[in-house]
């Protein structure tokens, strides 16, 4: 009996090393790398099925008028609102019926009223937006069955709900009084910050993904550059001295680094932008204005190692993605360190990182393709809302209560638009 | 109270230059009349006066010393001061702009995160320059993510290269047979390295040779290079399959290409030709020029504008991508005017096609391998005078045009060799060291060089000295021929400056 135990003891180490073996050998060969984030592995998870979302009628003037004035909304990185829109109003997770509806969305595009420049001015958006509420708690009982707790709203601009631009104005209001039950879809995320309030879903900024596939080079070029950035250090219409625009983060790598030749940083718009991410080892993502910035997702489809240098910042689908694994955080007052912090990476973990790029789901997750595809960000929003179900029942108020207070906010959002 | 009138100003300013409209909502408590705000701007005018008159923004500097937290500010600020001298115009805003960071978290009531709203010191190192250790390591990174590039997207099993190269010691034979050596040192495969030389072996390939780091083979081939380009294509082609006999005896495995010695060759040829199965055939740029001779003579008006581009000889594909032919080298316009000698300073040309542009798998030269096909003729059945390796096949249509059907040019042709009576010192050494030193006619600088502590030679200061110094010298420099032809030149020169003196 002694041999037979010895032998399967024996027996089971053996298989134990083979199996650890074989498991580090499959790692180190294979090109792509699963993801599971804190909520475990879900990025390809369908919601069809897990959920159904009700699409409100709203007038035209809130939605198909506002794209009229003014196509570009189409294409500049606040688009995801109105590519929402048109995903949900095909998707087989909508339904007709109300009453059956988990989730009810409203669409009314806060952010496409443009300057000649192209960027959205936020000052009319909180009008649009009560004024939309006004409507659907007026016209449909579910508003106020639960005071917009199982609503959920598309807001994608610098500071969410907050709508303003300035980061100081933006924290003054505060996020719109009657969407504090709602759920947000942003691009806006910081912790402890106003603008992000607990529960919303954090979606990447719009890339247009036809005119990035179309700038994809082969992928046996070898990466040469170690580290690649194309954007302003210095907002010299708006800050000229510095240390005002992106907290003094993108001055202080401008700065430190402008003569390293490791760091090819420059002001400059080359037409092989895309190309040149992709014969990059890192590509910098410093804060600006607000912490998030369509560089993200440009970096993660071209395989390139995302540095993030923005304090506090929360990416898009942080319970899917484990950004943690995949990017590089620097503190905002590390980056003078920033050449040593990443020449002192391990290159297995920059091989891991780079294979967990690779891996097709995260790249598709970051991107807004029009038709929808599984697995692209529209799927991770529905999936993102179908993990919050079912709706806990306090949320439907008993008759009568009233929790909103419809006058609150500054007085100019109580004129009606 | 005033920061905020002040900041409001500013808001303003920004955000009409930034979104181009009075934004609506401004809701600005105007409580600027009070003392307080009043005393304020008084310090405000008096500090920019004095900034004008220092000429930087000496508020930094107060406000520095009075609220400074850290010594990464310290270096922050007169780095900045030195460069935005030019926002004196600004200047109503700078004594605010420090005073606002330690007023900020007064601002934020709301905020409990440890990211403040405002003005920010930017953060400069002490020594903001690259430190050599960390780039070492960088490099290091990028060597390592290539190479996991190149194990997943490149070749799955890469064969050695073969590399055949015939040379002979001539003067240019460092030039070119360390361009070869440098392409094969790149190449991220096994090189085996097989050099024959003509004229028996010599210390002056084997010294270069032995500088590659790749394994090399040097075969001697005892007939001397001969002076016509005819005979030597016809010689080359004879070392050549000696080499190729010599993959036969040692039954060397791999993909033999024909790098010559003066060629140029891509790297993306060597990643190409793994993709060789028997007999591959690739493009080559003919760069047939001229040795400086005059351009006229060579070409007509219109036989210029007829040939915009560079000849290629390679593999002609049809439309559904299989060999349809060949591109030869036309040399019907050199007719007459082409280089016979060496040493003659007219174009060279290729032959119709060069051995360069095939590769061949060795398993096709070793005797008695079971799988070899049938069409390739056995080394010791051809005879030696073959004009190019197509000569080793019985039916030529089965060669595999690479680089995409011969549309990338993979390497280039060049011929350019020096006149057959020139001189260079034996492995490039001067040995002895040259003994005359003199200063250069067009040098800016006074010609007063500086003493250099040497024994044999004398260091010239003073024209007469070197007058006198090469007098003496010349009678003895003209019997040692190892002397570089410069130093007769040189020579010349003095006595003619001499001259001139006298």
């Amino acid at each position: 009996m002694e041999i037979w135990k010895w032998v399967f003891v024996g027996i089971l180490c053996y298989a134990a090393f083979a199996s650890t073996v074989g498991a580090v050998k499959l790692g180190r060969s294979q090109p792509t790398e699963r993801i599971s984030g804190s909520a475990g592995d879900v990025l390809e998870d369908d919601p069809v099925g897990r959920l159904k979302v009700f699409v409100y009628e709203l007038p035209s003037k809130y939605n198909k008028k506002i794209l009229q004035k003014d196509p570009r909304c189409l294409t500049h990185m606040f688009a995801a609102e109105i590519f929402m829109h048109r995903f949900l109003l095909s998707s087989p997770v909508r339904t007709l019926n109300p009453e059956e509806a988990d989730w009810f969305y409203t669409p009314v595009y806060t952010t496409c009223d443009l300057t000649p420049n192209g960027l959205p001015l936020p000052f009319k958006s909180p009008r649009m937006m009560r004024s939309a509420i006004q409507l659907i708690s007026s016209n449909w009982p579910y508003w106020n069955r639960t005071e917009g707790a199982d609503h959920f709203f598309v807001v994608p601009h610098d500071f969410g709900a907050c709508f303003h631009y300035l980061e100081e104005k933006a924290i003054e209001r505060g996020i719109l009084h009657l969407l504090q039950r709602a759920t947000l879809v942003q691009t806006f995320g910081q912790r402890n910050h106003v603008c992000l309030k607990e529960g919303a879903i954090t979606v990447p900024p719009y890339a247009p993904p036809q005119k990035m596939q179309a700038h994809l080079i082969p992928g046996k070029t070898p990466r040469s550059i170690f580290v690649y950035f194309r954007g302003l250090f210095y907002d010299v219409g708006n800050d000229p001295e510095g240390g005002y625009y992106a907290r003094g983060a993108r001055a202080a790598v401008w700065e430190n680094f402008k003569d390293n030749p490791l760091f090819d940083i420059s002001t400059e718009h080359p037409t092989t932008y895309y190309e040149d991410m992709q014969r990059a080892v890192f590509c910098l993502c410093p804060l600006g204005w607000a912490p998030w910035s369509p560089r993200l997702v440009e970096a993660v489809i071209f395989g390139c190692i995302p540095v993030i240098i923005a304090d506090d910042i929360v990416l898009p689908f942080a319970d899917a993605i484990p950004w943690e694994e995949i990017g590089v955080f620097v503190d905002e007052k590390d980056v003078p360190n920033l050449d040593t912090i990443l020449t002192s990476i391990p290159p297995e973990v920059i091989l891991r990182k780079q294979r967990l790029l690779a891996n097709p789901s995260m790249k598709q997750a970051m991107l807004f393709p029009q038709p929808a595809q599984p697995g692209d960000a529209f799927h991770q929003v529905l999936n993102g809302l179908a993990r919050k179900l079912p709706h806990d029942k306090s949320i439907y108020l008993k008759p009568g209560e009233k929790i909103l207070n419809w006058t609150a906010g500054p007085v100019g959002d109580l004129k009606p638009w | 109270m005033k920061l905020s009138a002040l900041q409001q100003s500013y808001m303003n300013r920004r955000s009409t230059s930034f979104r181009g409209s009075a934004p609506l909502d401004s809701s600005a408590e105007s409580a600027i009349k009070s003392p307080a705000a009043i005393f304020w701007l008084l310090l405000h005018g008096v500090c920019c006066l004095i900034s004008l008159v220092l000429g930087f923004r000496f508020s930094r500097l107060v406000f520095l010393f009075l609220f400074s937290t850290s010594t990464s500010n310290l270096y922050s600020t007169p780095f900045r001061q030195l460069t935005s001298t030019a926002d004196l115009a600004n200047s109503l805003n700078v004594p605010s702009n420090p005073v606002v960071n330690p007023e900020l978290p007064a601002l934020n009531k709301t905020l409990s995160s440890r990211v403040i709203v405002g003005r920010h010191g930017i953060r400069i190192r002490p020594w903001p320059h690259p430190n050599p250790t960390e780039v070492m390591r960088a490099h290091q990174i990028i060597e390592r993510v290539q190479r996991e590039q190149r194990i997943q997207f490149g070749v799955k099993s890469p064969r050695t290269v073969i590399a055949v190269t015939p040379t002979y010691v001539r003067t240019f034979q460092m030039l070119h047979l360390t361009g070869v050596m440098h392409s094969l040192m790149l190449v991220p495969y096994d090189v085996v390295w097989i050099v024959v030389e003509a004229g028996g072996v010599s210390n002056e390939t084997a010294s270069i040779i032995a500088k590659s780091g790749v394994k090399t083979i040097h075969v001697e081939f005892n007939q001397r290079m001969p002076n016509s380009w005819e005979r030597r294509h016809k010689l080359e082609a004879k070392m050549r399959l000696r080499a190729l006999r010599v993959v036969r005896e040692q039954k060397l495995d791999g993909i033999v290409m024909f790098a010559d010695d003066s060629n140029m060759h891509s790297m993306d040829l060597f990643d190409e030709i793994q993709n060789v199965k028997w007999f591959g055939a690739v493009s080559i740029g003919i760069l047939a020029h001229s040795g400086g001779a005059d351009e006229s003579s060579l070409a007509t008006v219109e036989e210029v504008e007829k040939r915009p581009s560079m000849p290629i000889q390679g593999p002609a594909c049809n439309a559904s991508n299989k060999l349809a032919g060949w591109h030869t080298f036309n040399s019907l316009p050199y007719k007459g005017k082409n280089a016979i000698y060496i040493d003659d300073r007219a174009t060279v040309l290729p032959q119709k096609l060069e051995w360069a542009g095939f590769v061949v798998n060795s398993r096709l030269l070793w005797k008695g391998a079971e799988d070899k096909p049938d069409w390739i003729k056995d080394l010791d059945s051809v005879g030696e005078d073959i004009e190019s390796p197509l000569s080793l096949l019985k039916d030529t249509s089965i060669v595999e045009p690479l680089g995409s059907c011969g549309r990338q040019v993979l390497l280039w042709w060049l011929r350019v060799e020096a006149r057959s009576d020139s001189k260079f010192p034996p492995g490039w050494i001067i040995d002895p060291p040259l003994e005359i030193t003199v200063p250069s006619k067009r040098t800016p600088w006074p010609d007063v060089p500086p003493e250099l502590p040497s024994t044999e030679k004398a260091v010239i200061n003073i024209p007469e000295h070197t007058v006198k110094q090469t007098k003496t010298r010349s009678s003895r420099s003209k019997p040692r021929g190892k002397r570089k032809h410069e130093a007769k030149v040189v020579d010349t020169q003095i006595s003619t400056r001499h001259s001139g003196q006298n």
